[in-house]
């Protein structure tokens, strides 16, 4: 199935979104992904195949049914997978839930540009939610099985001159994303955004491999061990001081 | 002191009328919770000798003590203390902490049989009077059974009817006794008596014995003080004596009746009344305050009824629904929520979780923050309150003064009283359909004229209109059943003590209930969706179904199936409406199982949803477990969207969460749940359990419950103390969704 304008190809839905974005949100979880992060806890949203063609409109139908329950801040969350590689059909979607007032966020790793999703990073997103996976180049093919880091700055740097909120999530991946010289890298880098609300420490955890397993495929970090308590305080003491807001998840 | 001089007077002066005297009196609180107290050493002493008298009733196979020689009532036992000299509220229902007493005029042999389990018989002089003179409840209703209604009870169609056990749900105004005195009470019933004159109908003979019979009872209450020392004559002159005379009133009525629910009704706020004046007065503090409600819930917590074990299917845990109504808004748009609607919050820490009283929180929209933030904490923390909707209960009867009766049923206090009726299994009811109007089990012929389906795949438009004939035929059966039990109930096990309480001539309703919801829609969402084939046996009785193909599943909030769950509803609600009723009882519905979903489903043969034979039902209106696949507020609105105008009995919800996925910090789950309530009852849903638990607590509770003995759990519109469940009962609460965000 391929996406068209008037449909998403949906993995799953989750309607009590508490861990993604602020507040009650409805997370519509797209299949198909560019990356193949080897700790990636979703691993059975990665194939480009699979998925269920979903109407936009039967999705912005869930959203409005939910609207009692959003509050003040919540809202719609597109993940995945990687979302942007709908962005043609998210546009339709995010401008449906406009239309009701209803708060719109993409999850991505920022390194699609096509002209949509320039569109819904510079425009049309209320939030953005950037997954910062590693701080070099060769980290981030590490870990994502390719290259990207650079274009993932620019979809950045857009957003932040279209002067509209987003947050950072970091995954801190012990031996590979935690050292001192990642953290200061990421102080450097992004210290001085006006517009990033929220740095979000995301704990490196195994709780995906058994959707690895059930794959049939391989999980290669098997051998790393989830973070120390320790660890994860020194990360949070370290950014924290130098923006905003710095949760630990 | 003279209540009149002290408190702003109006009609309540003049008539009995305590909502009128709580409107004008109450003092709504919008703080939040950090004023409340710790409980005091006497407290604390008493609630060890409680923990330690449930102890050895746990060890004892759920006995602790009973009486096998005085048959209860108001006046026939002793006075009965936990520790004399710590206690500020006095009052047991016998002379021994947890010692349970015989009440057979409900049903002797169930008294009988439940006395046997332990190995123990009935004193011969009640055994002969039960036996030889006295007819009971039971007695009466199966002299008038037909046996077209014996046939339906016995294979399965209606299960848990109040015919052998009281029926319970009626809630008296407990709060009289303690705001007029006795005296005063009696009266109004001797004015009452005097106007109730002839022709002398069926009804008014009725009606003039029924008022002497409570005259009786307001006179043996004044007597059961005197047992304590008490003067209940009059009214209540303090905030300790405000509680003791609501006790007392309600000790009353569990002394004499032992219905499956004996509800509280709405006591916090018309407490906090007397409480506020003292402590205005600087007469006591909130230390005092605290105790008094810690004290009288635990007495709460101590009711019991001598129960047989097969009343544990229907009614698992050994409750009671002592069910307390706390919150809500009055109709000028005021808070209900008092420091003691916090006070008895607090009672879940100073005490520890417990399923007794059944609290439930009256929710609006407009309540206060501090108090909704309150609630939420206290449900994460104890899984031991629920939830309803008090914004479209309060407008749609235009009623401000109401408890809830049992898990779900809305009852305004003093003026509206209720008849039980268990429920009928509606998914049974919808292989009659299938099945030429058959038990799918036995092959009995149960209903007439529904002509047999020959088809190799179902025709969801044949399969509807033969389910139609069928909910049409039982409807009548259940009615007819219903009928007659509540006529001998009256007759036979009248409850004085509580009507004592109520207006003499109340409204009714009568509350009949449907279990099964869930299977009826995802069935019939199969043969519409998906492609049905029934696998029959050699007498053409359906033993399994063959689905081909996806359908869309209750719990999703897919209008596919969730119009079909709710119009099922609104026509077998419709159905019921048209049929003549005892006493002219408005009929109700409700949508609630209480823990007879087990044995429902396994008197249900396999279903075309795919369920398998003997599988249990998902409990009151839930999605089927694990068919739910879209999270927890999909499934909420799609038991939203079932309308309270068809169901009016109460539409119960139970939602089991995991901690982590109301949010990662404490604020945010707070935050959180009391969004998801906001957002529940703002789509005009009914009623919500909250569990916020881990798998893993129930697991090692399973296997360790010496060292979980108040983990408490809220089942279908009440709450158990999961160690009292059986294995089979705990597992079924396994397998429910309990929903964790991915």
């Amino acid at each position: 199935m391929s996406p068209t304008e008037n449909k998403l190809i949906v993995h799953s839905i989750e309607s009590f979104g508490t861990h993604d974005g602020p507040g009650i949100r409805l997370v519509v979880f797209l299949q198909g992904c560019n990356l193949q992060c080897k700790y990636c806890q979703n691993a059975d949203t990665i194939a480009l195949k699979g998925g269920t063609s979903t109407e936009i409109e039967s999705l912005v139908k869930r959203a409005i049914n939910m609207k009692t329950y959003f509050g003040d801040d919540g809202g719609v969350t597109v993940s995945g997978g990687e979302p942007m590689l709908q962005s043609k059909a998210l546009i339709p979607f995010f401008e449906g839930l406009k239309k009701e007032g209803i708060h719109t966020n993409i999850d991505t790793n920022g390194l699609i540009r096509t002209a949509e999703a320039k569109h819904l990073i510079s425009e049309l997103a209320d939030l953005v939610m950037f997954d910062v996976k590693a701080t070099t180049e060769e980290g981030f093919k590490t870990i994502t099985g390719a290259k990207g880091l650079d274009r993932l700055l620019e979809n950045i740097q857009l957003r932040e001159q279209s002067k509209k909120p987003y947050w950072l999530r970091y995954v801190l991946v012990p031996g590979y994303t935690d050292s001192e010289e990642s953290l200061r890298w990421l102080i450097e880098t992004f210290s001085e955004n006006n517009h990033l609300e929220k740095f979000e420490i995301l704990p490196y955890h195994k709780l995906g491999i058994y959707k690895w397993e059930s794959l049939g495929m391989d999980y290669q970090f098997k051998e790393v061990e989830e973070n120390t308590p320790e660890q994860i305080e020194r990360a949070f003491e370290m950014l924290k001081p130098h923006f905003k807001d710095v949760i630990v998840k | 002191m003279d209540l009149e001089n002290t408190f702003k007077t109006g009609r309540w002066c003049k008539a009995i009328e305590v909502k009128d005297f709580v409107t004008l009196n109450i003092t709504p609180y919008t703080g939040d919770h950090k004023f409340l107290e710790g409980p005091t050493a006497r407290t604390s002493k008493l609630w060890d000798i409680c923990k330690d008298a449930l102890k050895e009733e746990r060890q004892n196979n759920g006995l602790r003590d009973v009486d096998v020689n005085i048959v209860s009532g108001l006046t026939a036992f002793e006075a009965g203390y936990i520790d004399k000299e710590s206690e500020v509220i006095v009052g047991l229902q016998t002379d021994k902490l947890l010692k349970r007493a015989m009440k057979p005029y409900g049903g002797y042999n169930v008294v009988k049989k439940a006395l046997s389990e332990h190995g123990l018989k009935p004193n011969p002089v009640v055994h002969e009077s039960f036996s030889k003179y006295t007819k009971t409840h039971n007695d009466g209703v199966f002299d008038a059974y037909t046996d077209e209604i014996r046939k339906f009870r016995s294979l399965g169609f209606l299960t848990g009817l109040p015919d052998n056990y009281a029926r319970g749900r009626i809630i008296g105004d407990y709060r009289r006794v303690a705001l007029y005195g006795i005296n005063r009470l009696i009266e109004g019933k001797k004015e009452d008596l005097e106007k109730i004159t002839g022709p002398m109908t069926d009804a008014t003979i009725r009606l003039r014995e029924e008022v002497s019979e409570q005259l009786r009872a307001l006179s043996d209450m004044i007597e059961m003080g005197k047992i304590y020392g008490l003067d209940l004559s009059r009214p209540a002159q303090n905030g300790q004596e405000a509680v003791q005379w609501t006790y007392m009133a309600y000790l009353a009525a569990v002394k004499e009746q032992d219905g499956a629910a004996m509800s509280l009704g709405s006591v916090s706020s018309f407490l906090d009344i007397f409480i506020e004046k003292d402590i205005q007065d600087g007469k006591i503090t909130e230390t005092d305050a605290q105790e008094y409600i810690d004290q009288f819930v635990m007495k709460l917590r101590m009711v019991r009824h001598l129960r047989m074990e097969a009343y544990d299917q229907i009614f698992a845990g050994d409750p009671t629904w002592v069910t307390e109504s706390i919150g809500g808004l009055l109709i000028d748009g005021r808070s209900k929520v008092t420091k003691t609607s916090f006070r008895f919050l607090n009672t879940l820490y100073n005490l520890g979780p417990s399923p007794e009283p059944n609290i439930t929180i009256l929710w609006s929209k407009n309540l206060p923050k501090g108090f909704k933030d309150y609630c939420a904490k206290v449900s994460i923390e104890t899984s031991s309150i629920q939830y309803e909707n008090d914004d479209l209960m309060r407008t749609s009867s235009n009623c401000d003064d109401y408890g809830i009766a049992c898990c779900v049923s809305m009852q305004e206090l003093g003026k509206h009283i209720q008849f039980f009726g268990a429920r009928t299994n509606l998914a049974k009811t919808l292989l009659l359909a299938i099945n030429s109007g058959r038990c799918e089990n036995t092959g009995t012929q149960m209903v007439d004229g529904i002509p047999f389906i020959e088809e190799e795949y179902l025709d969801y438009a044949k399969v509807i209109d033969n389910f139609k004939i069928a909910m049409k035929e039982v409807a009548r059966v259940y009615n007819e059943a219903m009928n007659i039990i509540h006529y001998m109930h009256d007759k036979y096990y009248y409850e004085k003590a509580q009507m004592a309480l109520i207006d003499t001539n109340p409204k009714i309703n009568i509350a009949y209930g449907i279990a099964g919801l869930s299977i009826v829609a995802d069935s019939l969402s199969a043969i519409k969706h998906a492609k049905v084939k029934p696998i029959r046996d050699e007498n053409g009785l359906t033993v399994d179904f063959q689905i081909e193909g996806d359908f869309p599943k209750y719990g999703n909030d897919d209008d596919r199936v969730d119009h079909i769950a709710r119009d099922v509803v609104e026509h077998f609600n419709l159905e019921l409406e048209k049929l003549p009723v005892y006493k002219n009882a408005m009929p109700t519905m409700s949508v609630l199982t209480i823990t007879s979903n087990v044995v429902y489903g396994k008197k249900t043969g396999a279903t075309p949803d795919g369920r398998a034979k003997g599988v249990a039902f998902a409990p009151g209106a839930n999605p089927m477990h694990g068919r739910d696949t879209h999270g927890v507020i999909a499934s909420l609105n799609s038991v939203a969207k079932i309308d309270y105008k068809d169901s009016k009995d109460g539409i119960s919800n139970t939602l089991s969460v995991v901690p982590k996925s109301l949010g990662s910090t404490p604020e945010m789950r707070i935050e959180n749940l009391v969004r998801t309530l906001d957002g529940y009852f703002g789509c005009n849903a009914q009623h919500l359990n909250v569990n916020v638990l881990d798998r893993d607590t129930l697991l090692h509770a399973m296997e360790h419950p010496e060292d979980h003995p108040q983990l408490t759990i809220r089942v279908s519109g009440y709450a158990v103390n999961f160690v009292r469940l059986t294995r089979e009962q705990q597992q079924e609460v396994l397998t429910r969704s309990f929903h964790e965000t991915m």
